[in-house]
C-alpha cells in the first residue's frame, strides 16, 4: 500500500508536467486545428533559460525558484510568438515575404553574433549571445519595416493544407533541436538545483519538497489558466476563434493577436513545465524535450484534445499510468505504454476522454 | 509487340545494374559504399512517396518497418542461415539464395507490419495518422530493444555482408518499377484520386480505405527491402538506428523531391545522401540544413524544390 501510494505521488508529479505541456497542445489545437510539433522543444527551451537563470539566484530558495520560473515563461513565451509569426502564420494567411527585412533581420543578428564575440567571456556567454542576436535580429527588422522599402520575394497564397503547416511545425521542431545540439552540444547538463529540497518522511512515504512544488505550481497555473480563459475578454475571445474563426472575425475578434495570445500563454505553460521537469530529472539536453513532448501530446489527446480540462485530465493520468508501468517487472516498456495507450485511444473513442466527436461534413 | 515505358525502364535499370556490378572490381571501395547508400535510400524514399506523395497520407513510421525487415532478414541469415547451410556456409549460390529469401522475407513482415498498423490507424487522417505511425515506429523500437535473442538495445552484429552493388539497383529498379506502374494503372488512379479528394473518390465508388491500405502495405514491403539490404550493408544494426530521426530523414527526400513525383523524389535521395558525404567537415550542421530547408520550402515552395511541373498544372500534388 505504501509503495502504491508512492508510486502515486511520484506519477502525479511527472503527470502535472505532462499535463503543462498537453495544455499547449491542446490550445494550438483548438484555435489553429494542428499539432505544434515544435512544442516540445520549447519546453527544452525553458528548461535550458532555467539552466542560465538558475544560477543568478540563489540556491534552494522559494523567490530564486519562483524567478527562474517566471523567467523561463516569459523567455518561452517569446520564442513561442516569434515561431508562431515566422513560421505558421505565413501559410495561414497571403504574407509577403520581403528581402529587406529578411536581410535587415539577418544582417542585425550577424552584426551582433560577430560584435559580441569577445564581450560575454563567462559560461554564460552563449545564452547573451543569443540573446543580444535575437535583439538585434527584431529591432533591425523593425527599423526595416518602418523605412517601407520593399523587395518582394515572395507571396504565400494563405490556407495551407494542415499537411503543410505540419511539416512545417516538424521542421521548427528539428531546427530548435538541432541548434540546441549546436550551441550548447549535445551532452546533459546538470541543471541547478533551484527550489529548497527536503524530504518529509510521512508513514513511511517520502515526499520531496521539489514534487510538491511541481504539483503546486502546476496546480496554480491551471488554475491561472482556467481563469484566463473563462473570465477574462482575451480568453472569451480564444474560446470564440476556437469554436469558429470566421465569425469571430465578423464580431470584431483580432483572430492574429489572438492567435499570438494563445502561443503565448501555451509556450509559457511549456516553458514553466521545463523547469519543474529539470527540477524532478536535473539533467538537461537539447533532445530531453521530444519524449515527454510526444507523451504529452498523447496526453492531450487522452483526455480530448481541444479541452482544456480533458488536458489536464491526460497528463495526470499518463503521468501516473508511466510510473507504475516503469516501477512494474515491465520497466523496460516504459516508453512503448503511451503509445500504445493512444493508439488504443485513436481506436476507440477518438475523441478522447473529455471531447465530443464531431462529423466531418463537406 | 512494343512494351510500355516502364518495363523499358526496368530493363534499362536491370542492363545498368548488372553492367555496374560487372565493372564494379573497378570501382573505388569508398565510390561504391557510397552507392550504395544512395540504392537503399532511394528505395526507401520511393516506397514512402507511394504512401505519403501518391496517396497522401502522411507516414512518419517507414523507419518502423525498416527495422521490422533489417532485423527479420539478418535473422534469417545470422541465426537460421548456418542451420539451413550447414556449418561450411554452402555455395555461393545457396548463399544468395538465402538471401533473397531473407530480403523478401523480411519484405513481407514489414508488409505485414504495415497490414497490422495500417488497417486501424488509416481510419485517421492527417496529423493524427502522423502520430500514430510514428508511435508505432516508437513501438517497434522499444520492442526490438527488449527482444534479447536480437541483441536487444546493442543491436545484432555479425551480419554476413551480403549487399551488393547488384542486389541494391535491381531493387531500386524494381522498386521504381512497381511504384510507377502502380500509380500509372487504372487501378492505380484510386491513389491520386483519395489523395486529391477522399470524399469526391468515395462518391464515385473507390473504396478510399483500401487504397490506403494497399499503399500502404506496398511501401512497408519495399521499406522492409531496404532494411534487409541496409542490415547486409552495415553488418550490424541497432535499434535506435531505426527511429524518428532516419523517418524525418525520409519524409525530407519525398518532400524535397515534390511528393507525388517519382523522378523528383528519385534525384533528392541522392542529393540528400551525397550531400553528407560530400559536406562531411560540416556534419554536424546537417540536421539544422534540413530543417531550414523544410520550413523555407514550406513557405516558399510548397510543391517540393525538384518538381518540375507548374504549380498550377493538373498533377501537381496538393
Amino acid at each position: 500500500m505504501t509503495e502504491f501510494l508512492q508510486q502515486l505521488l511520484n506519477g502525479l508529479s511527472l503527470g502535472a508536467v505532462y499535463a503543462l505541456i498537453a495544455l499547449g497542445y491542446t490550445m494550438v489545437y483548438g484555435v489553429l486545428r494542428f499539432i505544434n510539433f515544435a512544442h516540445s522543444d520549447v519546453f527544452m527551451v525553458g528548461a535550458f533559460i532555467g539552466y542560465y537563470a538558475g544560477r543568478l539566484v540563489p540556491e534552494g530558495t522559494i523567490w530564486g525558484g519562483i524567478a527562474v520560473l517566471l523567467t523561463a515563461m516569459v523567455g518561452c513565451s517569446l520564442l513561442g510568438m516569434r515561431i508562431e509569426k515566422t513560421a505558421y502564420r505565413p501559410l495561414r494567411e497571403p504574407i509577403e515575404f520581403n528581402l529587406v527585412t529578411i536581410l535587415a533581420a539577418l544582417i542585425g543578428g550577424g552584426a551582433a553574433f560577430y560584435l559580441t564575440r569577445d564581450v560575454f567571456p563567462s559560461d554564460y556567454a552563449i545564452a547573451l549571445r543569443i540573446i543580444s542576436c535575437w535583439a538585434a535580429a527584431e529591432a533591425a527588422s523593425w527599423l526595416a519595416r518602418r523605412t517601407g522599402l520593399k523587395i518582394v520575394l515572395q507571396r504565400t497564397r494563405g490556407g495551407a493544407p494542415t499537411l503543410n503547416v505540419l511539416i512545417t511545425a516538424i521542421g521548427v521542431s528539428l531546427l530548435l533541436e538541432y541548434s540546441g545540439q549546436l550551441i550548447f552540444g549535445a551532452a546533459p547538463r546538470t541543471f541547478p538545483a533551484i527550489f529548497p529540497s527536503l524530504n518529509f518522511h510521512v508513514g513511511g512515504l517520502t515526499i520531496s519538497t521539489n514534487q510538491l512544488c511541481v504539483i503546486g505550481v502546476a496546480a496554480f497555473l491551471l488554475v491561472v489558466l482556467q481563469f484566463i480563459v473563462f473570465r477574462t475578454r482575451i480568453g472569451t475571445a480564444m474560446r470564440a476563434v476556437s469554436m469558429n474563426p470566421k465569425a469571430a472575425a465578423l464580431m470584431g475578434v483580432n483572430n492574429d493577436v489572438v492567435i499570438a495570445f494563445t502561443f503565448a500563454l501555451g509556450s509559457a505553460l511549456a516553458g514553466a513545465g521545463g523547469i519543474l521537469y529539470a527540477v524532478n530529472y536535473p539533467s538537461i539536453d537539447p533532445l530531453m524535450g521530444v519524449m515527454p513532448g510526444l507523451k504529452a501530446f498523447v496526453a492531450a489527446i487522452l483526455g480530448g484534445i481541444g479541452n482544456i480540462p480533458g488536458a489536464a485530465l491526460g497528463g495526470l493520468l499518463l503521468g501516473t499510468v508511466e510510473t507504475f508501468v516503469a516501477g512494474s517487472e515491465w520497466s523496460t516498456y516504459k516508453d512503448a505504454i503511451a503509445f500504445a495507450i493512444l493508439i488504443v485511444i485513436l481506436l476507440f473513442r477518438p475523441a478522447g476522454l473529455l471531447g465530443r466527436f464531431t462529423i466531418e461534413k463537406v | 509487340m512494343k512494351l510500355p515505358t516502364p518495363h523499358l525502364f526496368l530493363l534499362a535499370g536491370l542492363a545498368v545494374a548488372f553492367g555496374v556490378s560487372h565493372f564494379s572490381e573497378h570501382i573505388d571501395p569508398y565510390h561504391l559504399d557510397v552507392l550504395t547508400g544512395v540504392g537503399i535510400n532511394v528505395i526507401l524514399a520511393v516506397s514512402l512517396n507511394l504512401v505519403n506523395g501518391y496517396t497522401g497520407q502522411f507516414s512518419l513510421g517507414h523507419a518502423g518497418f525498416m527495422s521490422v525487415g533489417a532485423y527479420l532478414a539478418a535473422a534469417t541469415t545470422v541465426i537460421w542461415g548456418p542451420m539451413l547451410l550447414g556449418e561450411d556456409g554452402g555455395t555461393t549460390f545457396q548463399q544468395g539464395l538465402l538471401f533473397l529469401g531473407a530480403l523478401l522475407g523480411g519484405g513481407c513482415a514489414a508488409a505485414l507490419a504495415g497490414l497490422f498498423v495500417g488497417v486501424p490507424s488509416l481510419r485517421l487522417k492527417g496529423d493524427y495518422l502522423a502520430l500514430v505511425t510514428l508511435g508505432f515506429g516508437e513501438i517497434i523500437r522499444v520492442i526490438f530493444q527488449n527482444v534479447e535473442s536480437l541483441g536487444g538495445a546493442l543491436g545484432l552484429n555479425g551480419i554476413p555482408p551480403h549487399t551488393t552493388i547488384l542486389w541494391v539497383l535491381v531493387f531500386v529498379a524494381l522498386t521504381i518499377f512497381v511504384v510507377t506502374s502502380l500509380v500509372n494503372s487504372t487501378y492505380g488512379r484510386g491513389f491520386l484520386a483519395t489523395r486529391d479528394d477522399e470524399i469526391a473518390a468515395e462518391a464515385v465508388g473507390l473504396n478510399t480505405t483500401r487504397y490506403k491500405i494497399v499503399a500502404f502495405v506496398v511501401g512497408a514491403f519495399f521499406a522492409g527491402i531496404a532494411g534487409g539490404l541496409y542490415g547486409h550493408f552495415k553488418m550490424t544494426i541497432t535499434p535506435t538506428g531505426f527511429d524518428f530521426t532516419k523517418s524525418i530523414e525520409l519524409v525530407v527526400m519525398v518532400i524535397l523531391g515534390g511528393m507525388g513525383n517519382t523522378l523528383g523524389v528519385v534525384l533528392a535521395a541522392v542529393i540528400l545522401t551525397l550531400l553528407p558525404e560530400l559536406l562531411r567537415p560540416i556534419a554536424e550542421y546537417r540536421m539544422v540544413i534540413y530543417s531550414v530547408l523544410l520550413i523555407v520550402l514550406m513557405l516558399a515552395r510548397p510543391q517540393g524544390l525538384l518538381n518540375l511541373r507548374l504549380p498550377g498544372s493538373k498533377n501537381s500534388a496538393n
